[in-house]
């Protein structure tokens, strides 16, 4: 693509500060933060023993994949100048339910599939119809869904988790398992330089961020709902259908935290009542850590990608230099606020 | 027999940054009598009323109370001298979610020798005298949620007058209130009057000025162009000086329609309000005038799909045309520059081409894929055809000055082939060059469709207009075509003197 400053007929005369390219300053806010993933990632390469190889890479991006994908739903929220707090949850119920049709009504790897995403689907309906229609504030209508559905996830199994062999509520065993296609999905490994490398997810992860990359940033549906975020009444009067937007972003949020939940429970080859506790939080610090990238100071796919990518490395490094795992949430808390400065403070765009 | 002035103003001046809002203002308020400000959007009341009110510093001028010199720093100190203020927003003047006893005595809360202790019952009580001295019969434990507009006003007028003010500023009171409850207001104005408080009151309705001035104060462009007093108020000359009357004549050639566009019949923008009918041509700039409040913005976003008129019917191009949506007047060619462009046009999160697409997003776009070359192109011809002063059509809009954010808002609508544009008060913060632009390009670009633009200056309707027609009460009461026009009847139309003469 070219770059070309066009020059327009009338111009005007700029003070000499500006004038060619951008200040020190601009430069900073504009790749501070991928210059400080780079520095990062040199750092652990030369101070720790086997960060630099694929594996190594491998590992960060899987460990990342789940909450990658849940941040880019959110994003497709934040875009549209809304917030979902039910992601984690909507991610949790999908395992609940991917194991419940699978363990204890014997269904296949394609109905598991298709019933986590229709949930997000639901789930999404729902948070814009509640957001848009009932008028209810995004935040508490999303944080209203999150309990729901924490609680809902638990009733069918009376609260237990589920696995192969479990005595269901009227006594019976289930005797259903995952079926060995569902599990690849959490298992199986693409062959890539070296064998067996590539996890699934990882893939899923990368393709879902071109994804939602390319709809919002080259997509007039993507541009319209950055427009819908930015001013929803000049959208609005600009003939945008604001409503159809808004409620279709929380839809992609839903569907994006519906295949995070597939993974995580093909993952963990069972619907295990306590985990995905984290990824609320940590996928919401990606999208937000994802407004400093590249200076947008707005959310962006690319960001938040590159956000979940930052708080992946600086775990794994630090956890080869035998950083104790009770810091990672200190950590974690830390890049976000540092982001959130860069963000706010140092780029004057929103004021 | 005149009284002497317990409010002075004297050679007040304000500026923000090079733009001079007030040039030296004077002004007198008696007590027990009201005084009405008059001004334009722009003339500088709400600037007036905030260095009054101690929310913004003066640069120079004196303003003494009751002989003392009254410099206030903040809202507080004003309202401690005696000077109390009811803001255009209703909802600044009370706290929705306490009930109405506490909102009034809301003050008694802060500040030295408050109680500790919140007690309810001492709260009712000293709110009970509140309401009597006002002769307020509002249910106390009521919530202010559930009051109507009217109630909460009388709420915010009755909890400033507990402070037993010498002054009483009330900001464009009736703005948002109906007929009957403005006369409730009224009321009690008068009753505030009675007891010897000066009351400076703004507003735009000649319904309320007729009903209460004592003396009218025209503003317009930051100085006071004429006070009226006297027991026969020159009302006509009040709005006069206000809308300033430089006619330019002779500066355009008025066109007249080559064939009708749109038409109207019996078009009616609220339930109560006259109907009316209209017929725009094309080819032709036509202006709809007005005061402030008398529906110029219904009748736009009527016309835009953007609001649903309570009766008639609207023909385009001789087609039934109803839009239930902004889109589907798009579709059919008639777009929108809506007024305010900060609240409703400018996206401020896109730079200048990705304003300028936004409506045409779906016919420059390939498969819902972004045309990012088409859409500069398109965004540097406006540019060059409307001279937006900028770097290149990647600037961000909080660049550019308000002209040059009006001239993108403009260019966006122009685009694409239209048959009717409106434009909502297009020269609202906009520089006189970029007035002059932006109105030499709309009537260069007329032919071909019909062009409708809501202008409350008149000069700026004598600047643009082939055919000038005059709103009052959402209705149409007047119709002059831009040549030898008779300014004191389109005058006496927008003040509002159509009704006694017919």
């Amino acid at each position: 693509m070219s770059m070309e400053q066009s020059k327009t007929s009338v111009t005007v005369t700029n003070t000499a500060q500006t004038a060619p390219g951008m200040s020190a300053r601009e430069i900073a806010i504009k790749y501070g933060f991928l210059v400080l993933l780079l520095g990062l990632i040199l750092f652990f390469c030369i101070s720790t023993n086997g960060f630099a190889s694929p594996q190594s890479a491998v590992f960060i991006l899987q460990s990342v994949s789940i909450t990658g994908i849940l941040a880019l739903g959110v994003t497709a929220t934040l875009v549209v100048g809304g917030f979902d707090l039910s992601i984690g949850s909507v991610a949790t119920t999908a395992m609940m339910a991917s194991s419940y049709v699978m363990v204890v009504m014997g269904g296949d790897a394609l109905t598991a599939t298709l019933v986590c995403i229709l949930i997000g689907i639901v789930v999404g309906l729902i948070n814009g119809f509640l957001i848009v229609y009932m008028r209810v504030p995004d935040l508490l209508a999303t944080l209203g869904m999150m309990f729901l559905l924490v609680g809902l996830q638990r009733i069918p199994t009376e609260g237990r988790s589920i696995a192969t062999g479990m005595s269901l509520p009227d006594g019976t065993v289930a005797n259903g398992t995952f079926s060995p296609a569902f599990l690849a999905l959490g298992r199986h490994r693409f062959d890539l330089i070296l064998p067996n490398l590539l996890p699934v997810s990882v893939v899923v992860l990368i393709v879902l961020a071109i994804l939602i990359w390319f709809f919002l940033e080259y997509t007039r549906f993507g541009r319209m709902m950055y427009a819908v975020g930015s001013n929803e009444r000049a959208a609005a009067l600009a003939g945008a259908p604001v409503n159809s937007y808004k409620i279709s972003a929380y839809v992609i949020s839903g569907v994006f935290a519906s295949i995070g939940g597939i993974l995580l429970a093909a993952r963990l080859g069972r619907g295990d009542i306590a985990s995905g506790n984290n990824l609320l939080l940590d996928s919401v610090a990606a999208a937000l850590i994802g407004f400093a990238v590249l200076g947008a100071a707005k959310p962006n796919a690319f960001g938040t990608a590159i956000g979940a990518l930052f708080v992946g490395v600086l775990l794994q490094g630090l956890t080869m230099m035998n950083a104790p795992y009770y810091t990672q949430d200190f950590v974690k808390g830390g890049v976000l606020v540092v982001a959130l400065v860069f963000t706010f403070a140092l780029s004057q765009r929103k004021r | 027999m005149v009284q002497e002035a317990v409010f002075r103003v004297d050679d007040l001046r304000k500026s923000f940054g090079p733009v001079q809002v007030l040039g030296g203002v004077d002004l007198e308020l008696r007590a027990g009598a009201v005084t009405v400000l008059m001004g334009a959007n722009g003339a500088g009341k709400s600037t007036l009323v905030r260095i009054v009110s101690g929310v913004y510093d003066r640069d120079a001028g004196r303003i003494t109370l009751a002989g003392k010199d009254f410099a206030p720093s903040t809202p507080a100190e004003a309202i401690r001298a005696g000077v109390v203020t009811v803001h255009q927003n209703i909802n600044d003047g009370v706290v929705a979610d306490l009930d109405v006893a506490t909102n009034l005595t809301l003050d008694r809360l802060n500040g030295k020798g408050a109680p500790l202790i919140f007690n309810p019952r001492r709260v009712r009580r000293e709110a009970k005298a509140v309401a009597d001295r006002m002769g307020l019969s509002i249910d106390l434990s009521a919530s202010i949620t559930d009051l109507s507009l009217a109630d909460r006003q009388m709420v915010a007028i009755a909890r400033a007058m507990a402070h037993e003010p010498k002054v009483l500023i009330l900001d464009e009171p009736t703005s948002s209130l109906s007929s009957a409850e403005a006369d409730r207001l009224f009321e009690v104005v008068e009753r505030l009057r009675a007891r010897g408080v000066a009351i400076l009151y703004i507003s735009h309705r000649m319904s309320d000025i007729r009903r209460l001035a004592d003396t009218i104060v025209s503003l317009r462009d930051g100085r006071i162009t004429g006070v009226f007093e006297g027991p026969e108020l020159d009302y006509e000359g009040a709005v006069n000086a206000m809308l300033g009357k430089k006619v330019s004549a002779g500066e355009i050639v008025v066109q007249t329609a080559t064939a009708p566009v749109l038409k109207a019949e019996n078009l009616q923008l609220a339930a109560n309000s006259r109907p009316f009918s209209l017929t725009l041509g094309d080819g032709e700039v036509v202006v709809i005038t007005g005061l402030v409040g008398v529906g110029k913005t219904a009748l736009a976003e009527t016309l835009f799909g953007a609001r649903q008129p309570a009766g008639g019917a609207m023909t385009l191009d001789g087609k039934a045309y109803a839009p239930k949506t902004t889109r589907q007047a798009i579709e059919k060619g008639v777009f929108l520059v809506a007024k305010d462009r900060g609240e409703n046009g400018i996206v401020p999160g896109f730079n200048i081409y990705e304003n300028i697409s936004l409506p045409f997003l779906k016919r420059i776009s390939n498969f819902g894929v972004t045309n990012r070359r088409g859409e500069r192109n398109l965004a540097r011809t406006q540019i060059a055809s409307l001279g937006v002063v900028c770097r290149s059509e990647r600037d961000e809009m909080n660049t550019l000055s308000g002209g040059n954010q009006q001239k993108v808002m403009v260019g966006r609508w122009l685009t694409q082939a239209s048959r009717m544009l409106i434009l909502d008060e297009p020269f609202q913060g906009v520089d006189i060059a970029a007035r002059r632009d932006i109105a030499a390009k709309l009537r260069a670009s007329a032919n071909g469709r019909a062009t409708l633009v809501f202008l409350t200056e008149l000069d700026e309707a004598f600047e643009i207009a082939d055919r000038i027609l005059v709103m009052s009460e959402q209705t149409i009461v007047g119709e002059h075509r831009n040549a030898g026009i008779n300014v004191d009847k389109l005058l006496a139309e927008i003040a509002g003197q159509h009704q006694m003469v017919g």
